[in-house]
């Protein structure tokens, strides 16, 4: 049994679905693109009130990112929601040349990103989105960690102009960030300071690594936790701080550890290396098992991210 | 080495690029712009076929010096991009410039035939003619494929196959959406039908009823290794489309006033959007080249150039021609 189990747990889609249809009545420009995920994004509500603004595609995703692409030719910010497996997967070339090639507007939207489909399978895991979208020249790619940064980063993207990728978390997460907290796009956030280890997090793993502090703190060591809400871009400054004033840097992330391990990888090899363990999951394809056991089975519960920070010091 | 700087005021560069350039043409193509208003058929239709004509002239030259190029497919779909940007769409270098919103758009699915695109946009007075001698040179804005990043008066990125419908989807629904009048128009090759991405935006557009949105096929029946009719048949094509609840016109692709007529029936009466089915000829009307499965990527020698401006000189001599004696 992990720590969360305790807390009241969020589903950042019904945040999500209730800031970008405020955004949307707001801005006339806001379109909701889906491929058959009305139900699956919490986009009912949205269909209700802007029912000429939700563009339905149905099951066709190449479909939905090309179109989403002609929206934005059209001077619209297409919102496009889908689950993030058939999002990257089915669509990456639509996302490289369409959007991110062609410079649009457009806005990705990874509906139930990770594992969060667990027990459906590796067909359903997204958990490759973060290395496929980071190789994308210019593309801001967010993972936020609670209802409140999930909030933040919708309007911010809304406001942003240039494409964006944005997962939405569907397993339950509690609040991490502290009242009056400010999403700061390339920004990392300093949740708990320590000159021992550093624990680098993002999106849902951010409340497990603030427990593997806990952990790690009542047995002597000094943990320092970062969210890092956007892997693309990096913020390499808090990187390469970490790596300068504590003994070792442990990434956590609910996708393969290419995504933001491999980031974080690439700028200490290049500028300062340092002792770094990648907790995440490697070149396999994920067992059966709810989204929470996953995390727990590949060594991201609070004992095991405190494990693996300790093993790094010893 | 002769060199030209800054390439042009539309490439959108933030510096100025020094580019090596391509053999001059025996002659640089004149702008001719669009069809004067007023204009009557015959007039018009002088105006198209020798705006198609010269465009080919300088589209053969520029593969031949750049050793590079997709012409067959080029001369194929020439006639109905120039029948498009210098007759029927609502569009100008100026609204181009000023981003209009009501501009009509076009998008060029078939994106290799960018040689093509970028020659009937230089006839059109949307980019200089000289750029024309930096074809896939390095730093030029003219890609092996047409980048909008680049060039204004393109659309949107292309290259990657089965891409430019949706996207034109997208832009007909985005009028819609404005309440707006325009037009979106999309190029497409025939084999390219073959990627299933078309086929997703054929049933989009079809049960969204997108009556502005018109999508050509230049059915020139060959694409890159062989016939398409022996690598996955399309037929019965125009069945299909109807099928997928589009308006059906079938025209001959290389008669700019047969494109004319299919296009004055936009929107249709139906409805539904319309899909120009324009029997052309890979090639066309070279000799040596006319639905010759070799002529994809083949890069002309230089007595194939030679040859080819022979035969275009004389279709513009006749054109002349026949403007004397009417």
């Amino acid at each position: 049994m992990t720590a969360t189990t305790e807390r009241t747990l969020f589903d950042c889609r019904d945040t999500w679905a209730a800031t970008i249809t405020e955004v949307a009545q707001a801005d006339p420009r806001v379109v909701a693109v889906v491929n058959d995920s009305i139900g699956s994004s919490k986009l009912g509500g949205f269909q209700k009130a802007l029912p000429e603004r939700t563009v339905n595609v149905g099951i066709a995703e190449q479909d939905m990112v090309g179109i989403a692409a002609g929206l934005a030719n059209g001077g619209k910010i297409p919102f496009v929601s889908a689950a993030g497996c058939f999002l990257t997967a089915r669509a990456m070339e639509q996302i490289k040349a369409d959007v991110v090639y062609s410079q649009y507007n457009v806005k990705l939207i990874a509906q139930s990103p990770g594992v969060a489909y667990g027990d459906l399978g590796p067909t359903h895991h997204s958990i490759e989105d973060f290395a496929w979208m980071r190789t994308l020249p210019g593309l801001v790619v967010v993972a936020p960690a609670d209802p409140a940064e999930t909030e933040q980063v919708v309007r911010w993207a809304a406001r942003h102009e240039g494409p964006v990728y944005v997962r939405v978390s569907r397993m339950g997460v509690p609040s991490v960030y502290p009242e009056g907290y400010e999403f700061v796009p390339g920004k990392a956030v300093t949740l708990r300071d320590g000159d021992d280890v550093t624990l680098i997090a993002t999106g849902t793993t951010v409340v497990r690594a603030l427990d593997a502090a806990d952990v790690l703190a009542a047995a002597g060591v000094s943990a320092r936790v970062l969210s890092m809400p956007t892997i693309k871009p990096l913020d390499d400054d808090a990187v390469l701080a970490a790596a300068r004033e504590t003994r070792g840097i442990v990434t956590i992330e609910e996708a393969m550890v290419t995504g933001l391990g491999g980031a974080v990888a690439e700028v200490l090899a290049e500028n300062h290396p340092a002792r770094l363990a990648r907790l995440g999951f490697r070149d396999e394809f994920a067992i059966t098992g709810s989204a929470e056991w996953l995390l727990d089975h590949h060594g991201m519960s609070a004992q095991g991210i405190a494990t693996t920070a300790s093993g790094l010091l010893a | 080495m002769s060199t030209l700087t800054p390439l042009d005021r539309h490439a959108g560069l933030a510096h100025a690029v020094e580019t090596t350039l391509l053999a001059a043409p025996d002659r640089e193509i004149e702008v001719l712009g669009r069809v004067p208003d007023g204009a009557s058929r015959a007039e018009t239709l002088a105006h198209l076929r020798r705006a198609a004509t010269e465009v080919r002239r300088r589209a053969i030259q520029t593969v031949g010096a750049a050793g590079a190029g997709h012409i067959g497919g080029e001369f194929s779909i020439t006639d109905a991009l120039v029948t498009l940007y210098l007759q029927v769409m609502n569009i100008s270098p100026e609204q181009v410039e000023a981003a209009d919103p009501e501009r009509d758009r076009l998008v060029l699915s078939k994106g290799h035939a960018a040689n093509a695109l970028y020659t009937t946009l230089a006839i059109g007075g949307y980019i200089a003619p000289e750029a024309l001698r930096t074809f896939l040179q390095p730093e030029s804005m003219l890609n092996g494929h047409p980048a909008r990043n680049k060039i204004h008066a393109v659309e949107a990125n292309t290259g990657p196959l089965g891409h430019g419908l949706p996207i034109a989807v997208g832009m007909a629904l985005a009028a819609r959406l404005d309440g707006s009048e325009r037009r979106t128009f999309v190029l497409l090759g025939d084999g390219e039908l073959q990627e299933g991405s078309n086929w997703e935006a054929f049933m989009t557009a079809g049960h969204q009823k997108l009556d502005r949105l018109v999508a050509l096929v230049d059915r020139n029946r060959l694409q890159q290794g062989a016939r398409v009719e022996d690598t996955v048949d399309l037929e019965p094509l125009g069945d299909k489309l109807r099928a997928f609840g589009w308006e059906v016109v079938e025209v001959d692709g290389n008669d700019v006033g047969a494109l004319l007529d299919a296009y004055a029936g936009v929107p249709a009466a139906s409805g539904k959007p319309t899909f120009v089915l324009a029997h052309t000829d890979k090639g066309h009307p070279v000799s040596y080249m006319r639905d010759n499965v070799a002529w994809h990527h083949k890069v002309p020698s230089a007595e194939q150039v030679a040859q080819a401006l022979t035969e275009l000189d004389a279709i513009l001599a006749s054109i002349e021609a026949e403007e004397e004696t009417s």
